[in-house]
């Protein structure tokens, strides 16, 4: 876990920035520019054109990078693993496909200006009193990151008051998303059931099937994973940060020193399921579906391992961890599904027995060591003692 | 008595902890039994008794981790700890050093201290905290206090077991608590270490009030101050450590059976 | 309503011949053939008549006649003999009535037929449902009672009463009463209906709700069908008295139900009681081991069925040692290959194990394909009970909850008893100790992990009788299993047991209320709150011990 120099009242913000993460920055400003361009301004037989399918699978990569970002601001930096973020993710997808199937109108299948197809299916003649407000853009906007914020205070206030942690918290935060899957595949809650919402036809007025929005869509996922990190990052560096490091490390120390880890557990929890949110929001109008799929407990532990495959408490490295692992998905399940499942179990294994500090953590301390061995001094090498001490507790 | 002519003045309004009647059982046993005990203000008091005495629950109770079956434990007179919950407890200026040191192994000693220095704990406040010059100076002084100015940058992990005691005593003092409780500060610390201890405790006592438990019957001998003894969840004896080394229930707890 | 009025007439000329007619089995064949020629040759009120008597002699000829007479299959000669005609190719085969020999072939035009209209030939019908009322047979007579009860024929009053008198068998003495009441509620006399009204109130049937409403239901015009008060108002009571009686019987139900789902809750969350409750182990794979055991239970009954099919209704007793060595031994090898590694770490074991899991579907994939594999009940577990009230509770369900019983007691006795129980809880509460004392801790570690999924294997034994046996059979039960330990307190098996059965119970008290997805959605949130409000579940263990 990198740090910095604390000795020092004030610290610009470029400082409090890793190496990792400025290189996760310059890469995310040098795609959100160049992708587009390659696709747009140059001919599909030139050499490094890029297709618009990949535009926007990158665009997807992008946005699972962001929840996993959130993720490891929890996990990584607070110790509080959730089986549950892609319940926030979902949230924020569906806040967002609400306001796209408003923006249909009257395009539908049934042709009604109000109702969403799938109301006219079940036969509803008035829209739900949740659905008003969603034909703005910018009230859909705010919904993307209250309804997936205020669940997670809601759940948070209970969770963290009541001194819920560790295995416990995980497993109710698997049992939200699972009891959130089951509300949603219900046809009279509203939200389409098990089809989920689809069919989008634009946002904001652009056609979502042209070349030119999907690589809009590409460049804010970008921008969104730059800023999402920019801000998680400035929140680990702050005091804040090492508080919450502390209660990683030590919970019952630090309330003894008078901290209220509660609510340092809330504003980072609330935080993170905002991020996530907007992952969630990013996502669907590039893949043009979300549907309670994306509320299944697996996913939700699926996303631990892009984590801790990248390196957990790092920041960086856990969008490259989720980048990673859904690059090797996409490529496995479509060259041999049999073997991805393999793949992704024995994953979550080997990351836990034999690189517990994941791709990023890994390379470092082979860097260090090398280093070291050329005579350099180092600073000596971290066990995660402290985990296992709380553990034990 | 080391600090025993003050409280002649005004005794009664110079009881900074009280303690009175308190009982807690884990499932039919009595871990505390009624047990009553006060600590005036700038005083400095060691408790010893034999293992399961009572000892750790006695300060689980006092700091708010545990709550008392009954029993009343009010801090200054006014402040009933039974209503607070461990961080209100702290931020009210009771400190708490375990009997297993507890540091945070993967921030900096400075971090550390950093962490426990006397400031505002909302997460807002710390979202944007910055260090000021003198409370920078503050650290770097109390990193003095305990010796560690050249591992300032060093991960408290990476800290001998003597220096991590040394690192959570600092930040106590650093937290500046009216009243401190030390769990067997001088486990594991040399001979050298534990007289350093013991006068930097001695320096201390009277700007704070300091309760010590331990079973190290050197270092309480050279505290010199007021003993209470415990057994069985209540007070067994009281006074000094020669008059309670000769009080017979003292000597059959600790030599009988 | 002509039918009723037609219903009454019958009824009093039936009497009248009833009473006059002699006792059953001692009928003088004279008057038997006296009964026939009146049915065949009487005015319609002597032919209906006729008919009831028939019924009550109770002669075993009467039953041919009456359903020649329903199917219009009753003649006379020309000489004036009644007949049974039979259909043939030549035309008419006949047969004596009084004798049940055949007379002869005849042409169709040789005899007359006798004239029945629908009404008589529903009389007939009805009839040949008293005469059964009588036979030896209790399942006849039961379905005797259930035709006068349907068919409410006034004249087999008589019969039925006389039926009921020397009855004694409770289900057919049952339907006979109700068949009584049926068709005293069709009589003039207020009283009689009265009594009737009354004595239906025991039954709980959906056609006695319904016969009871239609009385007191207002019609249109204002009037009632039953024009009485004081029967009407009996008639509301006794309607009600049956609600309360099916309320009761429904909610009963529930919780028959949901004693049936927590006895299934236990025996996923059992194993998991002893992994994570006794060892802290969260294993995510545990409803893999539960898969393990369910296809054990099918590789095994399938080797039984090409090898000795003869001893396919006793495979489960092959199955489940079996599973519980199978899903034991696998256990055993996670906990030397992964688990060790991790002790101190739950949320890396967490993530390991669920790694495990999801190798372990893929396995069982590759081997068994992803389809559901067929798993046979045995036909001592086929069939079911079934209560009046439509409450219906099937073998395989009683068989596993009264299982997960025993393997509950089995549980708690090896705890107890055995010398690895022992030193389990030796381990757990105190591991440097119990090193100390020279208990082999790693051995202790890897058998106890083995035990909690065999135990599991063994549920999979359980669950592949009511379950779909596929890759995915463990992922439908490990998050309620968590929240089962978690609830009843963890380190406590007692506390599992009474967490299963209370979420199973809630669980199916709340279903027919708030359906079964938004009840199932209520009791997760129910239980969320819960942890939050006692995170140490319902039999929280207290002291130091669990809180350094």
């Amino acid at each position: 876990m990198a740090r910095i120099a604390t000795s020092t009242g004030y610290v610009p913000l470029l400082m409090r920035i890793d190496g990792g993460g400025r290189v996760l920055l310059g890469l995310m400003l040098a795609a959100a520019v160049a992708v587009p361009a390659l696709n747009l301004l140059t001919p599909a037989n030139f050499a490094l054109h890029v297709p618009t399918y990949l535009v926007s699978l990158w665009g997807k990569y992008l946005c699972y990078a962001l929840l996993a970002v959130s993720v490891d601001l929890v996990w990584g930096y607070c110790g509080i693993l959730s089986l549950g973020h892609g319940a926030f993710f979902a949230l924020g997808g569906y806040a967002m496909g609400m306001h796209l199937m408003r923006e249909i109108g009257d395009r539908g299948v049934y042709g009604n200006p109000v109702l969403p197809d799938f109301m006219v299916f079940l036969n509803w003649d008035t829209l739900p009193w949740y659905w008003h407000g969603f034909d703005s853009f910018a009230f859909a906007a705010l919904m993307v990151l209250l309804v997936p914020g205020t669940l997670a205070f809601v759940f948070g206030w209970f969770a963290f008051r009541s001194r819920v942690s560790g295995v416990y918290l995980s497993i109710i935060t698997q049992a939200m998303t699972y009891a959130l899957m089951l509300a949603f595949l219900r046809n009279d809650m509203g939200f389409g059931g098990n089809n989920g919402l689809t069919d989008f036809k634009d946002v904001l007025g652009f056609d979502l099937q042209a070349d030119s929005t999907r690589c809009a869509l590409f460049a804010c996922s970008a921008v969104a994973l730059g800023l999402g990190y920019i801000v998680c990052r400035l929140m680990v560096t702050s005091k804040f940060g090492r508080v919450i490091m502390a209660v990683r490390d030590a919970e019952s120390r630090t309330r003894f020193l008078g901290y209220r880890v509660e609510y340092y557990k809330l504003v980072v929890w609330v935080v993170s399921a905002m991020l996530a949110g907007i992952a969630g929001a990013l996502y669907v109008p590039q893949v043009g579906i979300i549907n309670p799929g994306e509320f299944v407990p697996a996913n939700s532990i699926e996303i631990i391992v892009w984590v801790a495959v990248g390196g957990r408490g790092t920041l960086y490295g856990a969008a490259l961890g989720g980048v990673l692992v859904n690059y090797a998905k996409t490529y496995f399940t479509g060259a041999a599904p049999e073997i991805w499942l393999y793949l992704l179990g024995g994953l979550f294994i080997a990351v836990t027995l034999l690189l517990p500090k994941g791709v990023v953590g890994t390379t470092s301390d082979l860097w260090q060591r090398r280093h070291e061995i050329f005579g350099r001094r180092g600073s000596p090498p971290v066990a995660s003692q402290g985990e296992q001490r709380e553990a034990a507790e | 008595m080391n600090v025993g002519a003050p409280e002649a003045i005004a005794a009664e309004q110079a009881i900074v902890l009280y303690v009175n009647g308190v009982t807690v059982s884990f499932d039919g046993f009595k871990a505390l039994n009624n047990l009553s005990y006060t600590v005036r203000i700038g005083e400095m008091r060691a408790i010893i008794g034999p293992n399961g005495a009572g000892k750790t629950t006695m300060m689980d109770v006092i700091t708010g981790k545990t709550r008392p079956d009954s029993g009343e434990v009010f801090f200054k007179q006014t402040h009933d700890l039974r209503r607070m919950d461990e961080a209100a407890i702290a931020n009210l200026g009771i400190g708490r050093k375990f009997q297993k040191p507890t540091v945070f192994e993967n921030h900096t000693v400075f971090e550390n201290l950093e962490l426990a220095l006397k400031s505002k704990r909302s997460a807002l406040h710390s979202l944007f905290f910055r260090l000021s010059r003198e409370q920078e100076d503050r650290i770097d002084s109390v990193l003095a206090t305990v010796g560690l100015r050249p591992q300032r940058e060093a991960l408290a992990g990476t800290l001998s077991h003597g220096q991590k005691q040394w690192l959570e005593i600092g930040m106590l003092l650093i937290q500046d608590p009216e009243l401190l409780f030390l769990d067997e500060p001088v486990a594991g610390m040399t001979d050298a270490e534990t007289e350093q201890t013991a006068e930097l405790l001695r320096q201390i006592a009277g700007k704070h009030s300091i309760v010590v438990v331990e079973h190290d019957m050197a270092f309480v001998r050279a505290l010199g101050v007021k003993v209470t003894v415990l057994h069985e969840g209540s007070v067994l004896a009281e006074g000094t450590l020669d008059h309670v080394q000769n009080d017979d229930k003292v000597i059959e707890v600790y030599l009988g059976r | 309503m002509p039918i009723a009025v037609i219903r009454c007439l019958l009824a009093s000329f039936a009497l009248l011949v009833v009473l006059a007619a002699p006792q059953r089995g001692v009928a003088q064949d004279a008057d038997f053939a006296a009964l026939v020629d009146t049915a065949a040759k009487g005015e319609f009120a002597e032919q209906s008549a006729a008919i009831s008597a028939l019924a009550a002699t109770g002669d075993p000829r009467a039953q041919a006649v009456l359903e020649a007479l329903a199917e219009r299959g009753l003649y006379v000669t020309a000489e004036g003999q009644v007949v049974i005609g039979e259909d043939h190719p030549d035309g008419l085969r006949l047969i004596d009535p009084l004798t049940g020999e055949e007379i002869g072939i005849v042409g169709s035009r040789d005899v007359e037929r006798v004239r029945a209209n629908n009404s008589l030939r529903r009389a007939a019908r009805s009839a040949i449902g008293t005469l059964t009322l009588m036979s030896p047979d209790p399942a006849v007579r039961l379905n005797a009672a259930q035709t006068v009860f349907s068919s409410q024929d006034a004249g087999a009053l008589e019969m039925l009463e006389q039926a009921l008198e020397q009855e004694e068998d409770d289900d057919v003495r049952g339907a006979m009463q109700k068949a009584r009441a049926a068709i005293l509620l069709g009589s003039d006399d207020p009283a009689l209906r009265l009594e009737a009204v009354e004595a239906l109130r025991e039954f709980t049937d959906p056609d006695i709700r319904s016969m009871l409403a239609a009385l007191v239901v207002q019609r249109q015009d204002g009037t009632y069908a039953e024009t009485d008060e004081t029967v009407r108002a009996a008639a509301a009571e006794s309607l009600e008295a049956i609600e309360r009686k099916l309320a009761a019987w429904r909610i009963a139900g529930y919780v028959y139900q949901g004693i049936s789902l927590g006895s299934v809750l236990l025996l996923a969350a059992i194993g998991l009681a002893i992994t994570f409750g006794v060892m802290g182990v969260i294993n995510m794979a545990h409803g893999e081991m539960v898969m393990i055991g369910a296809y054990t239970t099918f590789v095994i009954q399938e080797v039984i069925r090409n090898h000795a099919p003869e001893l396919l209704d006793w495979s489960l007793f092959v199955a489940i040692p079996a599973a519980f060595v199978v899903a034991g031994l696998a256990g055993i090898a996670i906990e030397r290959g992964i688990i060790r590694f991790l002790y101190g770490r739950p949320l890396e074991t967490l993530l390991a194990t669920w790694g495990l899991s999801l190798i372990l579907r893929q396995l069982v994939r590759t081997l068994f394909g992803t389809t559901n594999q067929e798993v046979g009940t045995p036909s001592w577990m086929q069939g079911a009970i079934e209560t009046t009230a439509g409450v219906t509770m099937t073998y395989n369900r009683l068989y596993i909850i009264l299982f997960c019983l025993l393997v509950f007691a089995g549980l708690m006795v090896a705890l107890r008893r055995t010398a690895l129980g022992l030193q389990m809880r030796a381990v757990t509460q105190n591991r440097q100790m119990a090193r100390a004392m020279g208990i082999r801790t790693g051995r202790v570690d890897a058998l106890t992990f083995g035990l909690g999924s065999g135990i599991a294997g063994i549920a999979g034994v359980a669950l592949s009788q009511i379950d779909n046996v596929s890759p995915n059979l463990g992922q439908g039960y490990i998050i309620d299993s968590f929240l089962v330990v978690v609830f009843g307190g963890v380190g406590n098996l007692w506390g599992t047991l009474a967490g299963a059965f209370s979420l199973g119970v809630a669980n199916k008290l709340l279903e027919p209320y708030a359906g079964a997805v938004l009840g199932k959605i209520l009791v997760l949130v129910a239980i969320i709150l819960f942890i939050q409000k006692r995170p140490r579940g319902l039999f929280a263990l207290r002291g130091r011990a669990v809180e350094a």
